[in-house]
């Protein structure tokens, strides 16, 4: 019993040695460095953006870059905030690891086809939305069911992320379906393929992306939410919001956006891209 | 942290059943099938030692996650439909069951021979002296590295969270992302994992102090 003891006594010592860490750790370093004046300085933004999800961000295995949408207007706003020269460097994050990365500062702005929701923006801001998605799911064609309301049976499983705001909107939509989380789009997919659930759901551009790759799965319904994309960046950091903010609308004045939207949307069939132009 | 705790509590304890049912699902199973693929390793007859041989060599240098994401994607699209959780513990059972049949055979090598041949020459069968007279002898020796099989089974579960098993590292993931509070999250999750390894740890070498 005596050894049993000693075990407990070092646990809890461990214990809280950790809740001191994390009560005092988290705040100091970040906070007071601004995001806007480090990255002038260095002349590199850091971005999270998605490796996984296509039209918006996704590696393309023959160079290794990744490629998309988001980076494309990732590089748009890096070179109206830093000049010609300035460098936009790309860390791959999922819905799982975006928050955790921006937090630690290994990303300045996230870039990942997130979601801007009240909740969220208790913990990062938001800059005003660049893309305005809306949920929808995929489902395999000839598949009974036609749109999200079909899902609210019992026995229906719907496939979603983890992290990502979608799986928490078909409980709304579809309480009595079950839902399964997967840690990436990719798995998701895979998991539909091999028939572990009825339908993935998330958001519709992503859905056109997987559809576009596979023409055996359909987007049906149309979207039933609205979730428009937003970039964060860390709470305080004012500075590197607001100039994000200017530096979308000068993108957008300019034509680079439209330029961007058709490169990426204008052979995504069922998506008219005009409709999105701003 | 307590506020995850007090808000989370139905999430956590789904994931905590999740988790000790597959562990102790998977360990049953991988007791046995590991036994029995460690006598195989080492019977007289040359087919059954190639097979034993075969199937730990495989299985213990595949990766888990490998093994499961297999029966999670591909076991449904060509056999029948499994889900998440069955699948993960299938993939666990076999992960483990190769390393505890090392375990086993090297236990069972450590009995002097004299040992079998004695029990042979008296007239008992091959299986009839595993049974009586070696594995009782073996067990007893193996009884360390086996509890750290066991420890490192129940922290191995975590696979589930990968196939949506519902155990307690994918409610943590889920509480993560739901709470945004990333840290204290798996805190808890740690916390919780501890509970259970904990006591398995302490029985462990409760037993061996006994039977020694």
């Amino acid at each position: 019993m005596k050894k049993f003891w000693c075990f407990m006594g070092l646990f809890s010592v461990l214990t809280l040695m950790l809740i001191t860490l994390t009560s005092c750790g988290s705040s100091t370093a970040l906070s007071k460095r601004d995001v806007l004046q480090a990255d002038k300085k260095s002349n590199t933004i850091t971005w999270g953006v998605k490796a996984d999800t296509k039209l918006f961000g996704l590696m393309n295995v023959k160079t290794g870059k990744v490629e998309g949408f988001e980076i494309d207007l990732a590089k748009a706003l890096t070179k109206e905030i830093l000049g010609k020269n300035g460098k936009a460097v790309f860390v791959p994050v999922t819905s799982q690891t975006r928050m955790p990365l921006l937090r630690n500062g290994n990303i300045d702005a996230i870039m990942a086809t997130m979601t801007i929701t009240p909740q969220r923006a208790k913990q990062v801001d938001f800059t005003r939305s660049y893309f305005d998605a809306g949920q929808a799911i995929l489902v395999k064609k000839g598949s009974p069911i036609k749109n999200v309301y079909d899902l609210n049976k019992s026995g229906k499983v719907v496939l979603g992320v983890t992290g990502s705001n979608s799986v928490e909107n078909i409980g709304k939509f579809a309480p009595k379906a079950r839902v399964l989380q997967l840690s990436d789009y990719a798995q998701a997919f895979t998991a539909l393929k091999s028939g572990q659930g009825d339908a993935l759901t998330t958001d519709n551009g992503i859905l056109y992306g997987m559809s576009v790759e596979n023409p055996g799965y359909v987007v049906v319904g149309g979207s039933f939410t609205k979730e428009p994309y937003g970039i964060a960046v860390n709470k305080g950091q004012k500075n590197f919001r607001n100039r994000l903010n200017k530096a979308l609308t000068a993108v957008e004045k300019d034509g680079t956006y439209n330029k961007i939207l058709k490169k990426w949307f204008s052979n995504v069939p069922g998506l008219n891209y005009k409709e999105m132009m701003r | 942290m307590a506020h995850i705790v007090a808000t989370q509590w139905p999430l956590l304890l789904t994931g905590l059943w999740h988790t000790i049912l597959c562990s102790v699902i998977a360990l049953f199973f991988s007791l046995i099938i590991g036994s029995l693929f460690a006598i195989f390793e080492i019977m007289p007859n040359r087919v059954m030692r190639i097979i034993g041989h075969v199937y730990v060599e495989i299985f213990r240098n595949i990766p888990l996650l490998v093994i499961t994401m297999f029966f999670f994607v591909v076991i449904p699209l060509y056999v029948t439909k499994i889900n998440g959780f069955t699948a993960g513990t299938i993939g666990l059972t076999i992960y483990t069951s190769a390393f505890i049949a090392e375990t086993v055979r090297s236990g069972i090598q450590s009995v002097e021979s004299g040992q079998m041949e004695g029990a042979l020459s008296n007239g008992l069968t091959f299986w009839q002296s595993m049974r009586f007279i070696i594995l009782p002898q073996a067990f007893k020796i193996v009884i360390p590295p086996l509890g750290n099989q066991f420890i490192n089974l129940v922290k191995n579960s975590s696979v589930l969270a990968f196939v949506a098993g519902f155990d307690l590292m994918y409610q943590g993931n889920m509480i993560a992302n739901n709470t945004l509070q990333t840290m204290p999250s798996y805190f808890i999750v740690a916390v919780l994992y501890l509970v259970i390894t904990m006591p398995l740890s302490y029985y462990m070498r409760h037993l061996e102090k006994k039977l020694a």
